[in-house]
C-alpha cells in the first residue's frame, strides 16, 4: 500500500500520522508539499492531516482547498483512489467539495482535546475492515470547530446511503450524550458517495501505542494496510 | 518626531529611566542621547532586560553540573539528557500584558518561549504554565481566566506543541496583576545547540520572519512598571501574536540550521530588534551595524524609534555565513517569510543604526548590557510567624466535611476545565497528561522521556520566602520523582512586587536564597530563568511566586509511575515524617479561614533521602503507586490517587498522636503515599527505610496507613465517601464557576 501525506504550511499532524502508517503499513509514506501538482506514481492513499493550513485563516480548510495539490487529491479521488482527511484534513475536504457539509465552531465555543468514544458505523469499506460494524473505540480529539452541519437533505442522503462513517458516543455506547461539539446526527467522520474518501474529527493517529492512551486507532491503519499491495 | 529633540526630564521619565540612570548614560556617551538612542537605553536598561535588581542575588544560585550544557545567559538553558541529545529549556512571564489583554498576552507568551527554545536549535516538544488569578469574587477574574486559557490553547495548539503540565492557583493579592508563567521544552542533538554568539567581522545580519509593525513598543517598559486604575490604557503596548507565522518560523530555522550557515541567532522577544542585535554583538565582542531602510516593515513610514522599539512577534535575527546566502534564503521563500539582509557585523565594537542615510543612534555595544545600571536595594527580612500548635486549633467540621471542601476549592478543583482547551496529546508521545505529579512525554521513539512539572506554594512564600523558596524545588523534585524521573534542572521565573520598596525587594531576596539552598542540596541546578518585578497594584504587591519548572530524565517511559491506584486490597503507606504541621496550609486557608503560621519546614537532607528510596523503589518494581503530598496533605493525596484508579480505600485510624485534621490535613514536607501489592514488597520496603534510619534519628519514616478496595475512601471514624460523590466536589466546581453559577 503506498501512501502519500500531504503538508500545508500549518499542518502539524502530519508526524503523528506517518508514524501511524510506519507502524502498521512497515512502509515509510511519501511527504507531499502543498504546492506540488502531482502525487507520486501508484499512490493507493492520499492523507490530508491534521493541523491548522495557512493558520486557519479566513475558514478552516478553506485556503488549502486551493492549493495547487489538491487538484491531484481531486483527480486521484475522482478515480477512485482513496483519501482520508483528519481533522484539519476534514475541513478541507468539504471545503474542496469533496465531502459534503460545513464544519462549525463547537457547540460549546471552546476546543476540546480528550479522549472520546466512537461508535464504527459499517466494516465493510477500505478504513474499517479491521473493525466490527457497531464497535466502541476510544481516540482522540482535538478541535476547535468539529460541529458538523449539513442540509436535512444532505444528511437524509449520508444516512440513506449509509455514509456516516464514525458517531459520537459514550464508553457505553450513548451518542447523544456522548457528542462533544454539537455535530448533527452525532456525526464525527463521513464518506463519499463512493466511499473512497473519509473525512474525520478524531485522531486515529494518536491511539496506535498501549503507552501513549490505547490502540484503538490502529484498526483503521490496519484496515489501509491489507489493500492491494499490502506488505 | 525629529530624532535630535532636546532632552526633557519628562521625557526621559516617560522612558522609565530615573534621572540618575539619565546621568549614567551622559556619562557614558559624553552627550545627549538622540531620541532613537533614548528608547535604546530605555529598552536595555529596563528591569525586564537588565536585571538591574536581581542581577546581583541571582549570582548566588547553583548553576553548574556535570549534566548542565548551558546555564543561564542564552537564550535558554539546556542539558544533556543521554543518548546523544540535549533538553533545551526555559519558562518566561508575561504578566502585564496578560492582565491587560488576556488573549493576545497568554498567546504572545506561549511564542515567546518557544522561540526561545527553537532560537537554540531545539524542536520544541512539550509547554507547561502556571498561572494565578485573583479572587473568584472578584469581577475580572472569569474574564481573565477565560482569555488567558483560550490564548495558551490558540498558540500552542495551532503551533502544534503539546500543553502538558501546569497549575492554577486564585488569591485576592492578584486581583490587580495576575500572572501567566510559560514554559517551552524543546529537544536537540547535544552537538547542534545554537546560540547568540556573532563571530567574523563582515559577516551579513540577516532578518527572519514576521513583518515589524507599530505594536508592543515600549513593551518590556511596561512590564517594568506597576499598575494603576488605568492600566486598561496601556492596551496599545501588547503585542499580537500569530501561531502560524510562528509555526513557520520554526520550520524554517530548523531546516537552515540543517545546512550549516547559521553563525549565531538571536530571537525578538522583549525590546525587539535592539536587544537581539546588541546582544549577538556584545557576546561576540564584535559592532553591529543596521540599515533600518531593509527592514521589512508591516506599515509605512515607520521612524527609526519606532522600529527599534517594536516587539512585533515571530521575528529572528541571525548572523548568516556570507557563503550560503541564496542557500538560506531558498528556505525561508519556501515557507513564505521575510528574509532580508539588514546590517553587518564591525570590529568598531559600536551599535550604529542608520536609517535614510542619516545615523539614528551610534552607542557603545558592551556598554549598553554591561554597564546598565545594578541596583543592591535595601531590603528587609519577613518577620517570623510563630509555628502553630494543631492541638489548639480545633476543626469546625468532620474531616469527612473538610476533605470534600478542600478537594472542591479553587486551588485543588480539578483543572480539567483547563486542559481539555490545550491539545496535550498532539505529536503522540504523552505519556502522562496533566492531572498526575509530573506530565511524561517521550523523547523521540523512546524508550527516554522526559518528567516536566512547573510548582511553587505562594502562601509559604508570603509567610517566608526562604522556606518558600525552598519548598517550590523540593516539591518539582518529589514531582519529578513520583513519576519515575531522575530530577536533573530547573528553570525558575520570580515574579515579585515593586523591588524599590524593601519588604518586597526582601522577599525577592530571601525566595532566591531559599531556591539556591535547595538546588544545592538536591543537585538540580537553574539553567535558564526570568525575572518579573514590580507586579503590584495601586500599591499593593502580589504574593511572592518563584515559580519552578522541573526536568527530569525517565530512562524507560513504559515503566514511569502514575498516582492512580491500581488495584483492590494493596496496602498503602505513608514515606515520610508526620507532625501535623497546619500553619499556612491549605485546610487552615480553606477551612479555619486562617492564613496564618509559619509554612512547614523543608529539610532537604530528608527529601533527598526520601527522595532517592522512592526512585529505587519504583526502579526496582516495588511500588504499584506513587503520588507526592503537597496541598491539603494525606487525605487530599489519598483522594486523588482513588478517583484517578477509580477505587476506593479505607484508611486506618493514624498513630501519630496528633488531632486528627491534622495527621490527615497537615502538610509536613518530603512525604509521598505509596501502594504495594503485598507482603512481601512491604517487607522489602521495611528493610529498604530501616537502612535510612538506622544512618540517623529514629524517626518514623514509614507508616501503613490503609488498604485499597471499594468505591467509596473512609477516612478514620468517618462515614465513606463514594468515588462519585469524590469526583462531583472536585470536577464541578471550575465548570460551574466559569459557567457564572457559582
Amino acid at each position: 500500500m503506498k501512501s502519500a501525506v500531504i503538508t500545508f504550511p500549518g499542518s502539524n499532524r502530519e508526524g503523528d500520522v506517518i508514524r501511524a502508517l510506519r507502524q502498521s503499513t512497515g512502509h515509510e509514506p511519501s511527504s507531499i508539499w502543498h504546492q506540488d501538482t502531482e502525487l507520486p506514481k501508484g499512490t493507493d492513499l492520499v492523507v490530508l492531516p491534521g493541523g491548522f493550513s495557512y493558520g486557519d485563516y479566513l475558514r478552516c480548510g478553506a485556503i488549502a482547498s486551493r492549493a495547487p495539490v489538491m487538484d491531484a487529491v481531486r483527480a486521484h479521488a475522482a478515480k477512485g483512489g482513496l483519501v482520508l482527511g483528519i481533522c484539519n484534513g476534514f475541513q478541507i475536504l468539504v471545503e474542496s467539495g469533496l465531502l459534503p457539509g460545513v464544519l462549525m465552531r463547537n457547540a460549546g465555543l471552546k476546543f476540546i482535546c480528550k479522549m472520546q468514544h466512537l461508535k464504527v458505523g459499517r466494516a465493510d469499506t477500505a478504513f474499517t475492515s479491521a473493525y466490527n460494524e457497531g464497535q466502541i473505540i476510544k481516540v482522540a480529539i482535538a478541535h476547535g470547530e468539529g460541529n458538523y452541519v449539513a442540509d436535512a437533505d444532505t444528511i437524509a442522503r449520508l444516512e440513506g446511503e449509509n455514509r456516516v462513517a464514525f458517531r459520537y458516543c459514550t464508553a457505553e455506547g450513548d451518542t447523544k450524550a456522548g457528542n462533544p461539539n454539537g455535530s448533527l446526527n452525532d456525526i464525527a467522520g463521513i464518506y463519499s458517495e463512493h466511499l473512497n474518501v473519509l473525512g474525520m474529527m478524531p485522531h486515529p493517529e494518536n491511539l496506535i501505542e498501549t503507552l501513549v492512551g490505547g490502540t484503538d486507532g490502529r484498526g483503521l491503519f490496519e484496515s489501509l494496510s491489507t489493500l492491494r499491495g499490502a506488505a | 518626531m525629529k530624532n535630535t529633540i532636546a532632552m526633557t526630564p519628562e521625557l526621559v521619565a516617560q522612558h522609565g529611566l530615573k534621572p540618575d540612570e539619565y546621568q549614567r548614560i551622559l556619562k557614558l556617551i559624553g552627550r545627549e542621547p538622540t531620541l532613537t538612542e533614548l528608547g535604546i537605553f530605555s529598552a536595555m536598561w529596563n528591569e525586564h532586560c537588565s536585571y538591574k535588581s536581581s542581577r546581583l542575588h541571582l549570582r548566588g544560585l547553583p548553576t553548574k553540573a556535570p549534566w548542565v550544557i548551558q546555564g543561564p545567559g542564552e537564550n535558554a538553558g539546556v542539558i544533556d539528557i543521554g543518548d546523544g541529545l540535549a533538553c533545551v529549556f526555559k519558562m518566561e512571564s508575561h504578566n502585564h500584558p496578560s492582565y491587560i489583554e488576556p488573549y493576545q498576552g497568554a498567546t504572545t507568551g506561549v511564542g515567546g518561549i518557544l522561540r526561545d527554545v527553537f532560537t537554540m536549535g531545539a524542536r520544541p516538544i512539550a509547554t507547561l504554565n502556571a498561572l494565578r488569578f485573583g479572587s473568584p469574587d472578584h469581577p475580572k477574574t472569569r474574564h481573565l481566566v477565560s482569555g488567558v486559557v483560550a490564548g495558551i490553547g490558540g498558540y500552542g495548539n495551532s503551533f502544534g506543541v503539546p500543553t502538558v503540565g501546569g497549575q492554577m492557583g486564585f488569591h485576592t493579592r492578584y486581583d490587580g496583576n495576575i500572572l501567566v508563567n510559560a514554559m517551552a521544552v524543546g529537544i536537540a542533538k547535544s552537538d547542534e545547540i545554537f546560540y547568540a554568539k556573532a563571530t567574523g567581522v563582515g559577516n551579513p545580519i540577516v532578518y527572519l520572519g514576521s513583518k515589524t509593525g507599530r505594536d508592543g513598543i515600549h513593551g518590556a517598559t511596561m512590564a517594568s512598571a506597576a499598575f494603576d486604575d488605568a492600566a486598561d490604557e496601556k492596551r496599545p503596548t501588547v503585542q499580537v501574536g500569530d501561531p502560524f507565522a510562528e509555526k513557520l518560523l520554526l520550520e524554517a530555522c530548523l531546516e537552515l540550521m540543517q545546512t550549516g550557515s547559521v553563525i549565531a541567532i538571536q530571537d525578538m522577544g522583549a525590546a525587539g530588534l535592539t536587544s537581539s542585535a546588541v546582544e549577538m554583538g556584545a557576546k561576540g565582542d564584535l559592532g553591529i551595524e543596521l540599515d533600518l531602510d531593509k527592514i521589512p516593515c508591516r506599515e509605512e513610514g515607520m521612524t527609526a524609534y519606532e522600529m527599534m522599539l517594536s516587539e512585533s512577534q515571530e521575528r529572528m535575527l541571525m548572523v548568516l555565513d556570507p557563503t550560503k546566502e541564496k542557500q538560506a534564503e531558498a528556505i525561508f521563500v519556501k515557507w513564505g517569510l521575510d528574509f532580508a539582509i539588514v546590517g553587518k557585523t564591525t570590529d568598531t565594537l559600536r551599535f550604529v543604526v542608520k536609517h535614510k542615510g542619516e545615523v539614528m543612534a551610534d552607542l557603545p555595544i558592551k556598554e549598553l548590557g554591561d554597564e546598565a545600571p545594578l541596583y543592591d536595594r535595601p531590603y528587609v527580612e519577613t518577620p517570623k510567624r510563630p509555628v502553630l500548635d494543631a492541638k489548639k486549633i480545633p476543626s469546625p467540621v468532620s474531616n469527612r466535611e473538610a476533605l470534600l471542601k478542600l478537594i472542591g476549592s479553587p486551588d485543588l478543583a480539578s483543572k480539567r476545565w483547563v486542559w481539555e482547551q490545550y491539545d496535550h496529546l498532539i505529536l503522540g508521545n504523552t505519556v502522562q497528561q496533566p492531572g498526575g505529579d509530573s506530565a511524561v512525554v517521550r523523547v523521540g521513539e523512546g524508550p527516554r522521556g522526559l518528567a516536566l512539572t512547573s510548582d511553587v506554594t505562594p502562601r509559604y512564600c508570603e509567610a517566608d520566602p526562604f522556606e518558600g523558596g525552598k519548598q517550590a524545588v523540593a516539591e518539582a523534585y518529589r514531582n519529578i520523582i513520583a513519576v519515575g524521573g531522575t530530577p536533573k534542572a530547573i528553570t525558575d521565573n520570580l515574579n515579585f512586587g515593586n523591588p524599590e520598596r524593601p519588604e518586597y525587594m526582601g522577599q525577592l531576596v530571601y525566595c532566591i536564597r531559599g531556591l539556591g539552598e535547595a538546588c544545592e542540596e538536591l543537585d538540580f541546578p537553574v539553567v535558564s530563568g526570568n525575572v518579573s518585578l514590580y507586579n503590584e497594584t495601586n500599591g499593593r504587591g502580589i504574593l511572592p511566586t518563584p515559580t519552578v519548572g522541573g526536568v527530569g530524565v525517565i530512562d524507560d517511559v513504559s515503566k514511569s509511575m502514575t498516582l492512580a491506584f491500581k488495584a483492590e486490597d494493596e496496602i498503602i503507606v505513608l514515606l515520610g515524617e508526620t507532625t501535623g504541621w497546619l500553619g499556612s496550609s491549605s485546610w487552615l486557608a480553606e477551612i479555619a479561614g486562617r492564613e496564618d503560621g509559619a509554612p512547614p519546614p523543608v529539610d532537604l537532607l530528608m527529601e533527598k533521602l526520601i527522595g532517592e528510596l522512592v526512585l529505587g523503589l519504583i526502579k526496582d518494581g516495588l511500588v504499584t503507586a506513587v503520588h507526592d503530598l503537597s496541598d491539603g496533605g494525606l487525605a487530599v493525596g489519598v483522594a486523588e490517587m482513588a478517583m484517578s484508579g477509580g477505587i476506593g480505600a479505607t484508611i486506618a485510624a493514624l498513630p501519630f498522636g496528633l488531632p486528627s485534621h491534622a495527621e490527615l490535613f497537615g502538610e509536613d514536607q518530603a512525604r509521598y503515599v505509596v501502594t504495594v501489592k503485598n507482603k512481601a514488597a512491604l517487607d522489602e520496603l521495611s528493610r529498604r527505610v530501616g537502612a535510612i534510619v538506622a544512618t540517623g534519628e529514629a524517626l518514623v519514616l514509614m507508616t501503613v496507613i490503609g488498604k485499597t478496595g471499594g468505591d467509596a475512601l473512609t477516612l478514620p471514624g468517618e462515614m465513606p465517601i463514594s468515588l462519585s460523590e469524590l469526583h462531583n466536589a472536585h470536577e464541578n466546581w471550575l465548570p460551574s464557576y466559569m459557567a457564572g453559577e457559582l
